[in-house]
């Protein structure tokens, strides 16, 4: 089958690999008809991740056929269409049974402070994931949950991690009615918290980015306000004065580990490799915040540790709520959000590719080449 | 709640998911006190482990499915067993295997080679994207590699000397 290949930061291919096995009883074998490249991508593309192999096949965000189960399977056949969450649970854990589907204690042997996660390393399990024509889905009785009749597949394969992500990053937060949130990146992750947040009945939502084009795209996606931060001064200041002076009541890190921003941070952070990437967005949501408010973070960070003030986090009393998304646990609620039309996630998809040309796709949005925001990957089994 | 409704009538769903005591929330609203039985909960069946897996130090056993993709090997495979040696709380962790990491990228152009199979590297990097996209960006990007070699290569010549 044709998969993506990892060989090395700034360098993958699509090269013939060995079609998946069941391994385990509860695996099935998902034949994938679309999957993306994500935000979280970009990390272990960059060579930021710790431990991720050459040969590595990324991709924790697609839909597929289900082409072959294993013996303990029960709750999909052969033929259904599912959508499969990033994280790979277990259902049985303490964790799990808390719906904390990504914190799964029995999918990950390499790490205890993540769960198992399809294509991002072995610091994340070491599975390989659906930027491929074929993917092995473990836990196939847990995870995967069948499409509803109707629901595009470009809409459902959003459905895997970007709108969980989002939606959760606006309910972490906690937000009061007539709240104010602000969001750090207008990435796809960034765009969907905004949008997600009037859902949970905010007042003002701001959305903070330094490109323009995304910026734009987030003004009119999620009806909010977008300012770029290096027109508006220092980000904290201008978001104190918009607040009248307090801070806001709510901010979210959507943005991670290669935020830009903040020279220290990006050289510490970014080029040194001195710090767990750079904590630009984080140190911004900190700071502006107001006293006793909620930060809330989807951002993905490495393992080690980062340059953050935690002692205004304690001396302002904030709380700061963080998770990878609980994907199964948020499913059920997003796909009324979809089918009601109160979420409309296909319409972040910018740019559909056929899977050959994935080196091509990863540079275009590493580089936000092409007004990219969100890009599909169509193996050619599909497409014929 | 009414008057804000009408004020954000523009907005599909507005507030429709807000809960006023939406306390506690996640990560604790579904708090069952299943962690207080430890890791004593019926497994899964447990995956036979059919190539090396690296287990984290920090738990006992591995966990009931595991991840066979490419196992550790050569040199890199070496640093990253070294690795594995320590906790995830330590930096004796977490460097070793972003230093294997990159012995790893040549592993594989090696592994390439041996396969009699040339890495097409502009290919591979995406720079045809780049080409059409942002001719500028790719032309700095070759500049500097060039500005590098001849700097290194120039460097070489004057310690010969």
């Amino acid at each position: 089958m044709l998969a993506m290949n990892y060989r090395g930061p700034f360098r993958v291919r699509v090269d013939e690999k060995p079609r998946p096995k069941i391994e385990h009883p509860e695996d099935a074998i998902v034949k994938v008809l679309r999957s993306c490249i994500c935000g979280s991508d970009l990390h272990i593309y960059h060579g930021m991740v710790p431990d991720t192999r050459v040969g590595t096949t990324f991709g924790h965000e697609f839909v597929g056929v289900v082409e072959e189960i294993g013996s303990e399977v029960t709750k999909l056949k052969v033929g259904d269409k599912v959508i499969v969450p990033f994280n790979i649970s277990c259902g049985k854990c303490a964790f799990c049974k808390q719906e904390l589907y990504g914190n799964c204690h029995e999918s990950n042997s390499q790490a205890t402070a993540v769960g198992g996660i399809f294509g991002y390393s072995h610091t994340a399990g070491g599975f390989d994931g659906g930027q491929a024509e074929y993917a092995r889905v473990p836990y196939a009785n847990v995870g995967p949950t069948i499409i509803p009749d109707g629901m595009d597949l470009d809409d459902a394969v959003l459905l895997t991690d970007v709108v969980p992500t989002g939606y959760q990053a606006a309910e972490m937060g906690g937000i009061k009615l007539g709240d104010t949130v602000v969001v750090f990146g207008a990435g796809p992750i960034g765009i969907m918290a905004a949008k997600c947040a009037w859902l949970f009945g905010a007042g003002r939502v701001i959305v903070i980015d330094n490109l323009d084009y995304r910026l734009e795209f987030a003004k009119n996606y999620s009806q909010c306000e977008a300012y770029n931060y290096e027109e508006i001064g220092d980000p904290v200041e201008f978001i104190k004065k918009t607040t009248d002076w307090l801070g806001a009541d709510v901010c979210i890190d959507a943005v991670g580990c290669e935020a830009g921003g903040h020279g220290m941070q990006t050289i510490t952070g970014r080029k040194l490799m001195m710090q767990a990437g750079s904590a630009t967005a984080l140190q911004w949501a900190i700071n502006g915040v107001k006293k006793g408010g909620i930060v809330s973070i989807v951002g993905v960070y490495g393992p080690t540790g980062n340059l953050v003030p935690i002692g205004n986090v304690v001396n302002k009393g904030i709380t700061i709520r963080a998770n990878q998304a609980a994907v199964k646990r948020l499913l059920p609620r997003l796909i009324e959000h979809v089918q009601a039309g109160r979420l409309n996630p296909k319409g972040l998809i910018t740019h559909r590719v056929p899977l050959e040309s994935v080196a091509e796709a990863y540079r275009i949005f590493s580089e936000h080449l092409d007004n990219c925001i969100k890009t599909v990957l169509i193996p050619p089994s599909v497409r014929t | 709640m009414e008057t804000l409704k009408s004020e954000y009538s523009h907005i599909k769903g507005w507030g429709i998911d807000n809960v006023s005591d939406d306390e506690p929330n996640y990560p604790i609203k579904t708090y069952t006190g299943d962690d207080h039985d430890r890791i004593r909960w019926k497994r899964p069946t447990l995956q036979r482990e059919t190539v090396e897996i690296l287990k984290s130090t920090e738990r006992p056993t591995n966990s009931a499915v595991i991840g066979t993709t490419n196992p550790p090997r050569g040199l890199s495979g070496m640093i990253r067993r070294y690795a594995f040696k320590h906790s995830e709380n330590e930096f004796k962790h977490w460097l070793p295997l972003l230093f294997a990491d990159r012995i790893d990228v040549v592993e594989g152009i090696i592994e390439d080679l041996v396969h009699l199979k040339v890495p097409r590297l502009i290919k591979e990097r995406g720079w045809y994207a780049l080409a059409k996209h942002a001719p500028g960006l790719l032309a700095r990007k070759i500049g500097v590699r060039l500005a590098v070699l001849v700097v290194g290569v120039g460097s070489l010549k004057l310690a010969r000397r």
